[in-house]
């Protein structure tokens, strides 16, 4: 009987001296398996590294080409092969300006409101509806933007806008309007937006320690005075960030700004008038991408698009993680 | 002892975590079949000392051990020697009781098993895992929901099948690293009661807080003290008669 | 005042004018704060309004459209009423049955490590660029995806779209996967390893199954993100009107469907781009819904006593 035969008799065999300890051996499995889990995690600053190596290798025939004047002429000919990416960056980074003027106010409101005065029970169901605005899809959000949103501001709210308030004097509400514009990019942006600002503030007022409220308090503040004078200058930082993080969330999306934003080249001071953000520039024309020039000018808007989206995480990143660790911790 | 094989030798073991020396050069014999039990101050080194013998110490990152351990004449920490085969002849059982909660009683029972070489087939598993329980004194109160989460189970009778699935096996040795600090006087008694029921089969060592349970159910002593070995000697010997003055304060609980 | 004697004395012509002023101001502070109650609470309802409208519109110009012929036929050449998109709803099941394929064990592989070897400078540059991972735009993983998986071989196909939807599920398993295993005590590990198991089989066996219920969660609501992403299929999946199950041709998406259909000028196609948007929805709903169910169900081995 060897030594590691197994039975009932077993249990109480005497393993006699002269029986085998059979105790060397190799561990290859253990190495296989490091060697596995080392690979797949290597996968990941790879898949980084390939996404913007490709990306920058097919964009940069046009960077050679056009070198800063790339980022700053408004001239985008295709057929002339003349490329030009300003309307497309100032589309974008307006339209997540519009969204985040609107957003910021109404997230971090509603952060407050459950997490400072709304009684326990709200907390749960309302901040639910609120992170559920982020489950609805781009495409969805466009969809109602086209056949919901553009009829309303169409009319009554653009012609209120520039005639009854008399906005239409100023530059920024001139002009005819018909609806797709980047007032309407902007308001489907600020909804799509909200639920992330919303989320990280509600994390970042609820880590703030229970001590500052009620010193506050104790000392006679009313409830706002409170969270106006110590709540919120504690947590400003982390709502900062989950505002940085909204904007990192803005200048990417793609296709409810393509649907409402009227797609075109131009840049005009109006929020009536349309407009191109680089993001919906790429998802326009690059099917039809008709010459090399053409392919490789929108990888090169690609490109551009990629490096300020990292670098706004990362800023946003940083500042989050700040404050205190855990409100960062979940990516939506 | 001359006439007795000695199942387990540590020759001038010693342990570090990191650059903290824990185990300062130890030898001990440790006779086939007999329970030693291992007394001391907290971290005196006794658990460090214990988990030496079947090469978890290792496991921590920060864990080196120099020395010999003789498994029936074999050094377990001859290079070349695959510590996971070493771990699957000598069983241990922890302080706290540490079922794997996605798996129900019987699995956790026959968890060692999957690990053997050699195929076990299904009747010989439910054979072993009745055996096992009967001799952890658990068989009567869990053999009707051997499929039930072992997690249902009260810490006494955790602790209870974490010694059967550690029998399942049949290890030569049996290491407990103070294996009834968290239970019930109840649980208590009838682990002490396997203890004494697996003596001359198995070779135990348990390392133990409770002066009264080493003097109730071990052959030999041994008192650790900062790391050494102050005095081993028969049990009853070193209660009464303890030649290191050392042993004495301990025993008479000037400290501790 | 001399010393030794404390005496109450009457408040002072400047202490009562002190207070009076404190308790007006009281007042004007008690307003502020009611004032601001209410408009915080308005920044709630405004923020959920959108919400509710989009549910509410998506069910009344949506439901009526959706018969059994919606699920179940291809969609018709303009003009002909009726048509489905029975292709798009099984083509997404499939472009996210090929993100699973390749997303589930980069990212779980990666959580693995992450969580086995905490302060490892490769861990924490793993970690920080599966952050930047995350926040790349899903148009850049589109033309990347192109790039990389198109061009090459020269036509779209279902499996380049996989492959892009299955690089933005990264980052959430492998934060799933390393937070769940770290919840692991590593009590149970030496159990294990005291009882013989392998490293690599302590890991994969008795680890990763007593961390999977939360596992499966984080990959499920990574699921139900990419499921209704469109960029990234724009030029990848690409899009068929055709019934196609190939993952090397272009394939039919309920996303792009609903694009292709919202900016047509057909009525007929924005009916079924509203149907079409209320069955992603629901799908998404679906797999938001399994995910906690799963995680639920675990825990609830059975205890037949």
């Amino acid at each position: 009987m060897s030594g590691s035969s197994v039975s009932p008799a077993v249990l109480m065999a005497d393993n006699g001296p002269g029986t085998v300890v059979r105790i060397h051996g190799r561990h290859i499995g253990d190495r296989v398996y490091r060697g596995a889990i080392t690979f797949f995690a290597i996968c990941v600053p790879l898949l980084v590294a390939l996404v913007a190596w490709e990306i920058a290798v097919a964009g940069w025939p046009t960077f050679r080409h056009f070198g800063l004047s790339f980022l700053t002429s408004s001239d985008w000919d295709p057929v002339k092969e003349r490329f030009g990416a300003a309307p497309a960056i100032y589309g974008t980074l307006v339209s997540s300006a519009i969204a985040l003027v609107i957003a910021t106010p109404l997230a971090v409101g509603v952060s407050v409101f459950l997490s400072e005065f709304a009684p326990r029970w709200m907390r749960q169901p309302v901040g639910f509806l609120v992170d559920l605005l982020a489950a609805i899809p781009s495409v969805v959000y466009g969809l109602w933007g086209i056949f919901v949103l553009l009829p309303l501001l169409r009319d009554p709210v653009m012609p209120f806008l520039r005639d009854t308030l008399k906005l239409g004097s100023t530059p920024f509400f001139s002009g005819p309007a018909y609806g797709p514009s980047m007032l309407a990019a902007g308001l489907i942006l600020a909804i799509m937006v909200l639920p992330y600002i919303a989320s990280v503030s509600r994390e970042v007022l609820l880590a703030v320690p229970r001590a500052q409220r009620e010193a506050a308090l104790a000392l006679g503040a009313t409830r706002w005075e409170a969270i106006w004078r110590a709540v919120l200058p504690y947590a400003k930082s982390g709502i900062i960030g989950g505002i940085i993080l909204g904007l990192g969330r803005a200048l990417g999306e793609t296709m409810a700004v393509t649907m409402l934003i009227g797609n075109r080249q131009e840049i005009s001071a109006s929020l009536l008038a349309p407009g191109y953000t680089m993001a919906s520039l790429i998802a326009n024309e690059f099917s039809e991408a008709s010459s090399d020039a053409h392919l490789s000018a929108l990888m090169a808007v690609g490109f551009t698009l990629l490096v300020i989206t990292i670098i706004v995480n990362a800023i946003a990143r940083w500042l989050v993680w700040r404050v205190g660790g855990g409100a960062a911790s979940k990516p939506l | 002892m001359s006439d007795q094989r000695t199942r387990l030798v540590a020759e001038s073991l010693d342990a570090w975590f990191g650059s903290i020396h824990a185990v300062h050069g130890i030898s001990l014999p440790v006779p086939e079949g007999s329970v030693v039990a291992i007394i001391g101050p907290s971290g005196c080194g006794k658990s460090t000392f214990l988990r030496c013998l079947n090469r978890m110490h290792e496991t921590v990152p920060t864990g080196r051990v120099s020395g010999r351990v003789l498994l029936d004449g074999r050094n377990i920490y001859d290079s070349g020697v695959n510590p996971i085969a070493v771990r699957k002849h000598i069983g241990m059982v922890f302080q706290r009781p540490t079922p794997f909660p996605t798996m129900s009683i019987r699995d956790n029972v026959a968890a060692g098993l999957r690990v053997m070489d050699g195929h076990v087939s299904r009747r010989e598993t439910d054979e072993i895992v009745e055996s096992a329980l009967r001799r952890a004194a658990l068989w009567d109160e869990v053999k009707d929901r051997l499929g039930a989460s072992a997690l249902a189970l009260s810490g006494g009778q955790q602790q209870r099948l974490c010694i059967a699935r550690a029998l399942a096996t049949s290890p030569r040795v049996l290491l407990l690293d103070e294996p009834t600090a968290s239970l019930d006087p109840a649980s208590t008694q009838s682990v002490e009661q396997l203890v004494r029921e697996l003596r001359g089969e198995v070779t135990i060592i348990i390392v133990t807080h409770n002066m009264q349970q080493a003097a109730r159910i071990s052959d030999r002593t041994a008192f650790f003290l900062a790391g050494d070995l102050v005095e081993v000697a028969p049990t009853e010997a070193l209660f009464t008669s303890p030649s290191d003055p050392r042993t004495e304060a301990y025993i008479t609980g000037r400290f501790g | 005042m001399t010393a030794g004697a404390i005496r109450t004395q009457r408040p002072s012509a400047r202490q009562r004018a002190v207070s009076e002023r404190a308790r007006k101001g009281l007042g004007r502070r008690r307003a502020v704060n009611g004032v601001m109650l209410v408009v915080l609470a308005t920044a709630a309802v405004v923020t959920v309004l959108p919400l509710v409208f989009i549910l509410f519109h998506l069910v009344a110009k949506g439901a009526t459209s959706l018969d059994i012929a919606f699920f179940t036929h291809m969609p018709k050449p303009v003009g002909e009423a009726g048509g489905g998109m029975a292709n798009a709803i099984v083509g997404t099941l499939i472009v996210i049955g090929l993100a699973m394929a390749f997303g589930l064990p980069v990212g779980v592989g990666a959580g693995l490590y992450l969580a086995e070897n905490r302060g490892a400078w490769l861990a924490n540059s793993v970690r920080f660029l599966s952050d930047v991972l995350n926040g790349l735009p899903s148009i850049v993983m589109g033309i990347f995806a192109w790039q990389f998986l198109v061009r090459p071989v020269g036509h779209f196909s279902a499996l380049s779209g996989g492959v892009a939807l299955g690089a933005m599920m990264i980052p959430m398993i492998a934060r799933t996967t390393e937070e769940m295993v770290r919840t692991v005590p590593a009590s149970l590990r030496e159990a294990a390893l005291a009882l013989g198991y392998a490293r690599w089989r302590t890991g994969l066996t008795i680890v990763l199954r007593t961390a999977s219920a939360g596992i499966v969660t984080g990959v499920l609501v990574s699921l139900a993100r990419v499921a209704g992403e469109t960029a990234p299929l724009l030029f990848t999946a690409f899009g068929n009107q055709f019934w196609s199950t190939s993952i090397t041709q272009p394939i039919a998406a309920l996303p792009l469907q609903i694009f292709n259909y919202a900016i047509s000028p057909y009525d007929d196609w924005h009916r079924l781009a509203w149907a079409g948007a209320l069955v992603l929805i629901a799908l998404i709903l679906v797999i938001s819904i399994v995910a906690r169910v799963a995680t639920r169900a675990r825990f609830d081995t059975g205890s037949g006593d």
